[in-house]
């Protein structure tokens, strides 16, 4: 069966979408002989991230087992994770 | 682990056997190019450098220069000048006396022209090829070998599949106590803080700082501000958040050790483990710079396809989608599309990877090799 999303590293609090996702929808990744189940609260477009669980407002985002960005506000494990909702520590160069 | 290799005298180890016909210079890299084509079991390099360089810039085509003509993989060189170049020959001869290793030179303004110099040559390189094949292979420890990490035409997938792929057969091979070298420097951009946070000493911090910034100023000196527009509107369209997670996805492919040293582009590291060369993202250039370095091998991840090999060395490619799979099925090596097909996992391609990091180490030949491709270019600013 094709995988719904990837879990890259076992440190990450968020996982990415390969196929056009919807909210309702049981998402299952794995690694590392490590499964984690999200039920998504909204839809998630492909290439796109989201929480596997609930991170506060200025905690790490983690991908890749590295922060990639601080929450700018609460988050729900579901939630679409993007720039409405994190940012770079580096700031953004379009803004 | 092990695999079958050469062990040279000059005490580097190779895992091909090839007898190098390189000019020193431009001028003569087509004299160069009719000696190989008539010396089976030799190959050539054409580039466009060896004259007209000052300051850095000649340092590090001297630097490259030196790496090739003295790499594991190469049993002998037989330099072409052409005379009056910046780097004749014996700008690169005594370097290759204290190594050891073998040479021989002809020079078309010396040995009666292109047909002279071809009609030497060929005497030379034919007596070479026969001398490199009275070498044996021994078995060698994975802690001698060096692969260097390369992507090139990378989609949607690469920080998905292919590149975490990658990842997990550096963190394999680092742990063998080999070597993996990963660059790009402009790709790193964002990512000072986490490089520098798996740096193994204070120096490769500071390194690792100046080393992304200066490449952030040369661009910056070109009109360009590459940081600012990062990630691009098209990115972030595409599911990007930060800077970091697009840098990330390409630096995933040197894995999760620490780094240990910061090399220049060409510059032999002196560490084993995870290094990190400051080099040109171009593909063709950044494998030269790879394999002066002191690679036997390098693995390329691709999205978009590219046949790309290079001349002394073999070049493993890894399709992030089966899509590419399907359609340059000839020119890839593993395919990582598995893993958005359910197909494989992460750890189970990266598994494969290593495998066939393993065997073509020991003399399999990979795709790009097999197809006979022997791209090399030398990366210099400017000729003067």
């Amino acid at each position: 069966m094709k995988p719904k999303a990837i879990l890259i590293d076992t440190k990450d609090n968020v996982a990415t979408a390969f196929q056009e996702l919807k909210a309702g929808d049981k998402v299952t990744v794995s690694l590392g002989g490590k499964d984690v189940t999200t039920t998504l609260v909204m839809d998630i477009p492909f290439g796109h991230k989201f929480a596997l669980a609930d991170i506060a407002a200025h905690k790490p985002v983690v991908k890749y087992g590295e922060t990639i960005g601080l929450a700018t506000a609460a988050i729900k494990a579901g939630q679409h994770v993007h720039i409405h909702n994190m940012e770079s520590q580096k700031g953004r160069g379009d803004k | 682990m092990e695999f079958q290799g050469y062990r040279r005298k000059t005490g580097r180890v190779g895992i091909r056997n090839h007898v190098l016909v390189f000019p020193t210079v431009v001028c003569s890299s087509e004299v160069a190019r009719m000696i190989s084509e008539k010396v089976p079991g030799t190959v050539y390099a054409r580039h466009g450098g060896g004259c007209g360089h000052v300051g850095e810039d000649k340092e590090q085509v001297i630097r490259t220069m030196l790496g090739i003509c003295g790499h594991g993989n190469v049993a002998s060189v037989l330099l072409v000048a052409n005379g009056c170049e910046v780097i004749t020959p014996d700008v690169l001869t005594p370097e290759l006396d204290k190594i050891g290793q073998s040479y021989a030179i002809v020079s078309v303004q010396e040995d009666g022209g292109t047909p002279g110099c071809v009609e030497k040559g060929v005497k030379l390189a034919t007596k070479m090829v026969a001398d490199a094949a009275k070498l044996k292979k021994v078995s060698i420890p994975l802690s001698e070998l060096m692969v260097g990490l390369e992507c090139g035409g990378s989609d949607a997938f690469s920080g998905l599949t292919a590149n975490p792929s990658l990842g997990v057969m550096a963190d394999k091979l680092v742990a063998q106590g080999g070597t993996a070298i990963f660059s790009e420097t402009t790709e790193m951009l964002g990512c000072e803080n986490v490089l520098a946070q798996r740096a193994a000493d204070d120096k490769v911090s500071k390194d690792i700082y100046r080393v992304i910034s200066e490449a952030e100023k040369t661009a910056m000196s070109g009109g360009v501000d590459i940081r600012g527009t990062q990630p691009a509107p098209g990115n972030i369209k595409g599911g990007l958040s930060s800077i970091e997670e697009k840098s990330l996805g390409c630096i995933r492919k040197g894995g999760s050790s620490k780094i240990v040293q910061v090399v220049k582009y060409g510059e032999r590291p002196v560490k084993k483990g995870l290094v990190i060369m400051d080099a040109t993202a171009a593909d063709v250039m950044n494998n030269t710079g790879l394999l002066a370095a002191g690679c036997q091998l390098i693995v390329f991840t691709t999205g978009r396809g590219t046949p790309v090999g290079a001349n002394i060395a073999p070049v493993i490619k890894v399709s992030t989608n089966s899509v590419l799979y399907k359609k340059m099925t000839p020119n890839i090596d593993v395919n990582a599309g598995v893993i958005v097909d359910g197909e494989g996992t992460l750890e189970s391609v990266g598994q494969q990877v290593f495998d066939k990091v393993l065997a073509v180490a020991s003399g399999e030949l990979s795709k790009a090799e097999a197809l006979g491709h022997r791209e090399f270019d030398i990366h210099f600013r400017m000729i003067v």
